[in-house]
C-alpha cells in the first residue's frame, strides 16, 4: 500500500522529530534495493530514489558518477521502477529524476507506474512551476505527489505559489549551485527555510550541499528537515554498500533526534 | 557586392506564452535559475526596444565585426552545379564566423545587467573565440567550458581563446562534446548567476535565448534577403544553411521566412543516418527536454540522450533548437543532412572552384547541395548558402585525414 508522503512527514513532525530524506541513486549496484532497506532501517522518514539520467544538470560530480555508473550497469527508468514494485516498504519513497526520462515515457504512463510500485512522490528539479502543467496534472490524477523546489532567488510571490502548488513537501534549495558535499552549510540556509516556513503548512525540506550530522541538525533549525544526498552516494561509490549507508543514516538520526530532546 | 551599413530590422516575430515555437521551446530548468531567466528576458525585451541600444550594436557590428559580410556570387561552382549560387561571407568577419554577431549583442546585455563574467560552451570553438574576443573587448572575466574532446581535435582555438585571456575549462563527463560542455556551463551558471551571464552559443537552451539569439543572428538573413533581391531582382529560389545548434540557419532563415524561397538546413550526417554515428536530430530526433527547452534530440529508447557524432565539432550536437523544431512541424523548413564524406567533399570543391576554404560545418551545406544539384535541387536554380564560417581551424584535420600525416 502507497503511504502519502505528506501525511506521513506530517505525522512524523507532529510527533516531534525533525525529517530525514536521504537520497539513494536507483540501479547503483546490484544491491542498492538492500542500500535502500538498509537507510530505511537506519531511521530515514522517506527516501528518495535517484533514476538516473544521462545529462544530470543540477548535479555535481558525485550523483553524476552514480548515475554514470547505474547507466552502465544497465539501469532503466521502467527497470527501476519495476524493482521497487517488487519490493516492500515502510517509508514512504519518492523518486528524483528529470524530465526527459518522465517525458520520454510520457507523464501519464510514468505517473501510473510509480502509482502502481507503491512510490508516493515526485521530484523532477528541471521542471519548474511555470511548466508543470502536463506533468502536475498526471501526477495529480494518479495520486503520486509532486515535490517542487524553491530557491533562494525566487521572489516572495513566485515561493507563495510554489509552497501551494507543491505536495508531499517543499524541497528549500539551500544553496546557489549543484548537488555535493560542502564544508559548511551555506549561508542562505537559514533564510530558505525560514521563507518556506512563514508562507506554508507543509512539511519543509532543506537540501543541498547537506553533508553530516552537524550541518544536518543546524539546518533542521529553520525547517522541518534535511536532504541528504552526495555525502551518503560518496560512501556507496567507496563500497561502503548497505552497512555504510545504514551507519551514516543512523548518525544522522542519532544527532538529529538528540537536537530535539528538551535540554535539561 | 557588399551592401549600405547595417541598420537592424525591428524586432521579429516572438515566441509566445513561456517562449514556445508551437508545442517547443520553453524554460525547464532548477528554481535556482528562473528568476535569472526572467530577467534576462525583461533586459533583452527592454534593450531590443531601444533605438540606443540597437545603435550601439550597430556601431559595433560595423566597425568591429566587419558587417555587412559580403554576398559572393560563385561562378565557376555554379557552373560545375548547373545551378546559379550565391554564398553570404560570414567567413569574412572578425573571429571567422557568424557566432560574432551573437556574442556583441549578449556581451552588450551583459554590461547592461552590470554583471562582469560570462561563461560559454564551445564545440569547435568558434563560439568560444568569439566569446573570449568580445571579453576582451568589454573587459570581463571569461571562462569557456568545451568537451575534452574537441579540446583535442580544435587545438588552434583553444590557444586562440587562451591568447584572449580566457580560461578554457576541458569537460570529461559525458561524450566530452559540445552537450557535456553545455551541462558543465549550466552547472557553472546555477552556482554563479548572480554575478555571471552565461552567453549561450546557439538558438538553445531555456526561454529567452533561442528568440534572443535569433534576433541577434537575423542580421545575416536580413541583409541577405536585400543583398540577393539587388543581385538577383528577386529572392533565391533555395536558401541553404547548416544545422548544428541551428544559430546561423534561423538567422538566415529569418530574412526569408515571409518569402516563397525553399528553406533547406543540412544537419550532420556522420557516418550516414542508418550508421547511428550522426548529429541529424531533426531527420532521426524525438521530441524531448534537455538544455532547459522542448525540442527534437537523438536519444534512446529509456530517453537517455544519445551522443551526436560529426566530423565538424560545430556540428556534433544532439539536439537542435527549438524554433527549427517548430518550422521541420510545419514543413516551411526542410532538413536534410550531409555525411562526413560529402562534406570533406564539399570542403574541396569550394576551396578549389572559388578560392574559399569553408568552416567544416557549411561545407556540409555545400557537400549536400553538390550532391542534390539536378536532383532536389533542380538545375537552373537560384541558391543562397550562408558559409557560416572559414576553415583555418579545421584544415590540420582536413590534411590528417586526407593524407593520414598530422601538420
Ligand atoms: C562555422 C560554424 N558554422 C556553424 C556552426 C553550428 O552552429 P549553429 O548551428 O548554431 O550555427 C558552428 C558551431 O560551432 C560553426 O563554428
Amino acid at each position: 500500500m502507497t503511504i502519502s508522503l505528506e501525511a506521513h512527514l506530517r505525522a512524523r513532525r507532529e510527533a516531534g522529530h525533525k525529517l530525514l530524506v536521504p537520497y539513494v541513486t536507483g540501479g547503483l549496484g546490484d544491491d542498492w534495493l538492500d542500500v535502500l532497506h538498509a537507510v530505511a532501517d537506519a531511521g530515514a522518514d522517506a527516501v528518495e530514489i535517484g533514476i538516473p539520467f544521462s545529462d544530470p544538470v543540477m548535479d555535481g560530480v558525485t550523483i553524476q558518477e552514480a548515475s554514470r555508473r547505474a547507466l552502465e550497469r544497465g539501469a532503466t527508468p521502467a527497470g527501476i521502477v519495476a524493482e521497487i514494485a517488487s519490493d516492500d516498504f515502510e517509508v514512504p519513497l519518492a523518486v528524483m529524476t528529470y524530465t526527459n526520462p518522465v517525458a520520454h515515457m510520457g507523464f501519464r504512463r510514468f505517473a501510473a507506474a510509480l502509482a502502481g510500485a507503491g512510490i508516493s512522490g515526485a521530484i523532477v528539479p528541471d521542471l519548474p512551476l511555470d511548466e508543470l502543467d502536463g506533468w502536475g496534472d498526471a501526477a495529480d490524477d494518479a495520486g503520486v505527489e509532486t515535490v517542487l523546489l524553491a530557491a533562494p532567488p525566487t521572489p516572495d510571490d513566485r515561493l507563495r505559489a510554489i509552497c501551494e502548488r507543491s505536495h508531499g513537501f517543499v524541497y528549500g534549495v539551500t544553496l546557489m549551485g549543484v548537488t555535493g558535499e560542502r564544508d559548511h552549510l551555506a549561508s542562505q540556509a537559514h533564510e530558505m527555510g525560514e521563507r518556506c516556513k512563514a508562507v506554508t503548512d507543509k512539511p519543509v525540506l532543506l537540501g543541498l550541499g547537506i553533508s553530516n550530522p552537524e550541518q544536518a541538525v543546524e539546518a533542521s533549525r529553520f525547517a522541518d528537515g534535511v536532504i541528504v544526498g552526495s555525502a551518503l552516494v560518496s560512501r556507496v561509490l567507496k563500497g561502503g554498500g548497505p552497512d555504510a549507508a545504514h551507519e551514516f543514516v543512523r548518525e544522522l538520526r542519532v544527532a538529529l533526534d538528540q537536537s530535539t530532546q528538551p535540554t535539561r | 557586392m557588399r551592401g549600405s551599413p547595417v541598420t537592424l530590422e525591428p524586432p521579429g516575430p516572438e515566441p509566445t506564452g513561456l517562449g514556445r515555437f508551437g508545442e517547443f521551446g520553453g524554460r525547464f530548468v532548477p528554481e535556482t535559475l528562473v528568476p535569472a531567466l526572467i530577467d534576462l528576458e525583461h533586459n533583452f525585451r527592454e534593450a531590443w526596444a531601444s533605438e540606443v541600444f540597437r545603435a550601439e550594436l550597430t556601431e559595433l557590428l560595423t566597425s568591429y565585426a566587419g558587417r555587412p559580410t559580403p554576398v559572393t556570387e560563385c561562378h565557376r561552382l555554379s557552373e560545375r552545379l548547373g545551378l546559379r549560387v550565391l554564398l553570404k561571407r560570414e567567413d569574412l568577419t572578425h573571429t571567422g564566423s557568424h557566432k560574432i554577431n551573437n556574442v556583441l549583442g549578449q556581451a552588450l546585455l551583459t554590461r547592461r545587467m552590470q554583471k562582469q563574467r560570462v561563461i560559454a560552451e564551445t564545440g569547435a570553438g568558434q563560439h568560444g573565440v568569439a566569446t573570449a574576443t568580445v571579453a576582451a573587448l568589454f573587459g570581463l572575466d571569461c571562462v569557456v567550458f568545451m568537451g575534452a574532446v574537441d579540446v583535442e581535435r580544435q587545438a588552434l582555438n583553444v590557444f586562440r581563446m587562451q591568447s584572449l585571456g580566457a580560461d578554457v575549462v576541458p569537460v570529461t563527463s559525458g561524450s566530452a562534446t559540445l552537450k557535456d560542455a553545455i551541462n558543465e556551463a549550466l552547472r557553472d551558471w546555477v552556482a554563479t548567476v548572480d554575478t555571471t551571464h552565461y552567453c549561450i552559443g546557439s538558438v538553445v537552451g531555456p526561454h529567452p535565448y533561442p528568440w534572443m539569439v535569433r534576433e541577434f543572428q537575423r542580421v545575416v538573413g536580413d541583409e541577405a534577403r536585400e543583398q540577393c533581391r539587388a543581385i538577383l531582382g528577386t529572392d533565391p529560389d533555395l536558401v541553404v544553411a547548416c544545422v548544428g545548434g541551428g544559430s546561423n540557419a534561423i538567422g538566415t532563415f529569418a530574412g526569408f521566412l515571409d518569402t516563397s524561397a525553399r528553406l533547406v538546413g543540412v544537419e550532420a550526417g556522420g557516418h550516414g543516418l542508418e550508421s547511428g554515428q550522426h548529429g541529424a536530430s531533426v531527420s532521426r530526433g524525438v521530441p524531448g527536454v534537455l538544455h532547459g527547452s522542448r525540442s527534437l534530440f537523438l536519444q534512446d529508447e529509456d530517453g537517455q540522450i544519445l551522443e551526436a557524432h560529426s566530423i565538424s565539432a560545430g556540428l556534433d550536437y544532439p539536439g537542435v533548437g527549438p524554433e527549427h523544431a517548430e518550422l521541420a512541424a510545419t514543413g516551411r523548413a526542410e532538413y536534410a543532412f550531409a555525411t562526413d564524406d560529402e562534406a570533406v567533399a564539399g570542403f574541396q570543391l569550394l576551396s578549389v572552384t572559388e578560392g574559399i576554404v569553408p568552416a567544416l560545418e557549411p561545407a556540409h551545406a555545400i557537400g549536400w547541395l553538390a550532391r542534390e544539384s539536378g536532383r532536389a535541387v533542380p538545375a537552373g536554380s537560384t541558391v543562397l548558402v550562408t558559409l557560416s564560417g572559414r576553415g583555418d581551424k579545421d584544415v590540420a584535420l582536413i590534411a590528417e585525414r586526407l593524407t593520414g600525416e598530422r601538420l
